[in-house]
């Protein structure tokens, strides 16, 4: 899957998209979902890509992935080409996708027992770790159907953790969930990031959502899909969705957020 | 309990109706024979062997060929799903044999592989096959995309991603293709069974076949019961465990969709 390394610019750059393209061509139109798309993700970094739809923000986590290629630029990751899927990237998608015939551990289990260097104790062990951490160990043999929403994508974040990723690949996680469920998420993430220290790169609509979690919020404006603007969030963590810090930020955020919404009308 | 007291309830009540209509005397005895000299002759039958031996060469005959058919539709159907070619080719050729009676698979089978074991297991696999296949392709091509993307992250590719991914993701639609293979296999089997004397064997078809022969009513009918038992009985064995799985890890209700 992956290529010889290629030399590194930044020895501390994880994921590199450099210059990425990509048209979708239907029978009605041609979408130009990413136009000449760069951008650079520190190692331990948590960036959030925002946009309105259309924006070519989760065209971009795919190509980053390496479930979608792109028509043109590339995308290294720890210095090497990303030219397929692989487990160092692993994503987590709006719905749990977790696979119901397997119970919630069995979930946890799949990507482990794709590890032939685990013993088959070692992989049982990682599992019930992140059950835990995922606060589901009491329901290590619930059936899928028998989650809630939240408890679903609880499962489905101790699955991407399991098989220890260099990079989470979020794409919109708790967009289905409720209010309540998703503030507590937001306290889990934090607190896993902080202490696993993997690279996040997690899509979002939701501005209050990105300011809350990124360390930088990544604007991006549609047709063409390009990076509009960056900004840095320099508050202390763990944040609370809730605090009234965040503010200042979600304002501004939210403002520039209009404006690539009026350019595109305009254009 | 109380399930299995209505069920035996019912059944005690419908012999007695069955007994009743035999004593009013309206129907010949020929025809119409009692309940009771239908289980004289099952219990005449099952202790001079006749009716274990025909009901294993029934049987047998059937497991064989529902195995063989099994395993040649299964990845045959997973082969068209993947492939529009195999889809436009071997997947319309299912689609038109499937919808073919079984049944008139008897005659061709008779010329081709004579009075013999190998004419009954044609029909028996030709019965299933196309079902399997048609299920199989249509279970695997209606896989939610999601999963499949979430394996392929994970790392599964190639007969891992089929085998733990695609098959059991599909398992809903297999479970019903291959239900269905099963009861279209059965019915072909006994109508050629019924037709034609197989030499190499003696089915629970040609028992019921000799019972109208030699107009001993209390045999037609006590066949016709026992081949209702095995009906029963293969779905209860085979079927419901896979069915009552679906249940409960889909969190849906198989039996009353």
């Amino acid at each position: 899957m992956q290529s010889p390394p290629i030399p590194r610019e930044g020895a501390l750059a994880k994921l590199v998209v450099e210059n990425v393209s990509k048209r979708f061509t239907s029978q009605r139109a041609i979408v130009q979902a990413l136009d000449g798309v760069s951008l650079t993700v520190a190692e331990g970094e948590f960036v959030c890509l925002i946009g309105p739809s259309g924006c070519g923000k989760s065209t971009l986590l795919d190509i980053m992935a390496g479930l979608t290629v792109a028509d043109s630029g590339r995308v290294l990751a720890d210095g090497r080409l990303v030219q397929g899927p692989g487990r160092q990237r692993l994503v987590m998608f709006q719905e749990s996708a977790l696979f119901p015939w397997l119970d919630a551990f069995g979930n946890v289990m799949f990507g482990l027992k794709l590890r032939d260097d685990l013993s088959q104790r070692e992989r049982k062990e990682i599992a019930e770790h992140f059950l835990r951490l995922v606060g589901l160990e009491k329901f290590k043999h619930a059936h899928v159907h028998e989650l809630s929403g939240g408890m679903k994508q609880r499962v489905a974040l101790a699955r991407a953790l399991a098989p220890d990723p260099q990079v989470l690949l979020m794409d919109e996680p708790f967009a289905s969930l409720d209010a309540l469920t998703r503030d507590q998420l937001y306290d889990d993430i934090q607190h896993i990031w902080m202490e696993s220290r993997k690279t996040i790169v997690f899509v979002t609509h939701n501005v209050r959502e990105a300011v809350c979690l990124g360390d930088r919020v990544v604007l991006m404006s549609p047709s063409p899909g390009r990076i509009a603007s960056i900004f840095d969030i320099a508050l202390p963590r763990p944040r609370d969705i809730n605090s009234p810090d965040l503010g200042d930020y979600t304002s501004r955020i939210a403002a520039a957020l209009k404006n690539t919404l009026k350019e595109a009308v305009s254009e | 309990m109380k399930r299995v007291a209505v069920a035996l309830a019912f059944f005690v009540a419908l012999i007695g109706l069955w007994e009743l209509a035999v004593r009013s005397g309206r129907w010949s005895a020929v025809l119409l024979p009692s309940p009771l000299y239908v289980a004289e002759y099952l219990w005449a039958a099952l202790l001079d062997g006749t009716l274990l031996e025909s009901a294993w060469v029934t049987l047998k005959r059937l497991l064989i060929g529902y195995v063989a058919g099994v395993l040649i539709g299964l990845p045959l159907g997973l082969l068209t799903s993947m492939s529009q070619t195999l889809e436009d080719t071997v997947g319309a050729m299912a689609l038109g044999l499937q919808t073919l009676p079984s049944v008139c698979w008897v005659p061709l089978a008779l010329v081709w592989f004579g009075q013999t074991e190998s004419a009954m297991l044609f029909v028996v696999i030709m019965g299933t096959v196309w079902s399997v296949i048609i299920a199989t392709d249509y279970g695997a091509r209606s896989i939610p995309p999601i999963y499949a993307r979430a394996a392929r992250t994970m790392g599964s590719e190639g007969m891992h991603k089929w085998t733990r991914v695609i098959l059991p993701a599909s398992l809903p639609f297999l479970v019903t293709g291959m239900k269905q293979g099963w009861a279209f296999a059965w019915r072909s089997l006994m109508a050629a069974e019924i037709y034609v004397t197989i030499l190499t064997g003696f089915g629970l078809g040609h028992l019921l076949h000799y019972g109208r022969e030699l107009n001993a009513m209390d045999q037609v009918i006590g066949v016709m019961i026992v081949i209702v038992l095995i009906g029963l009985l293969a779905d209860r064995l085979l079927f419901s465990p896979w069915e009552r799985f679906l249940h409960s890890r889909w969190g849906t209700n198989v039996k009353a969709s």
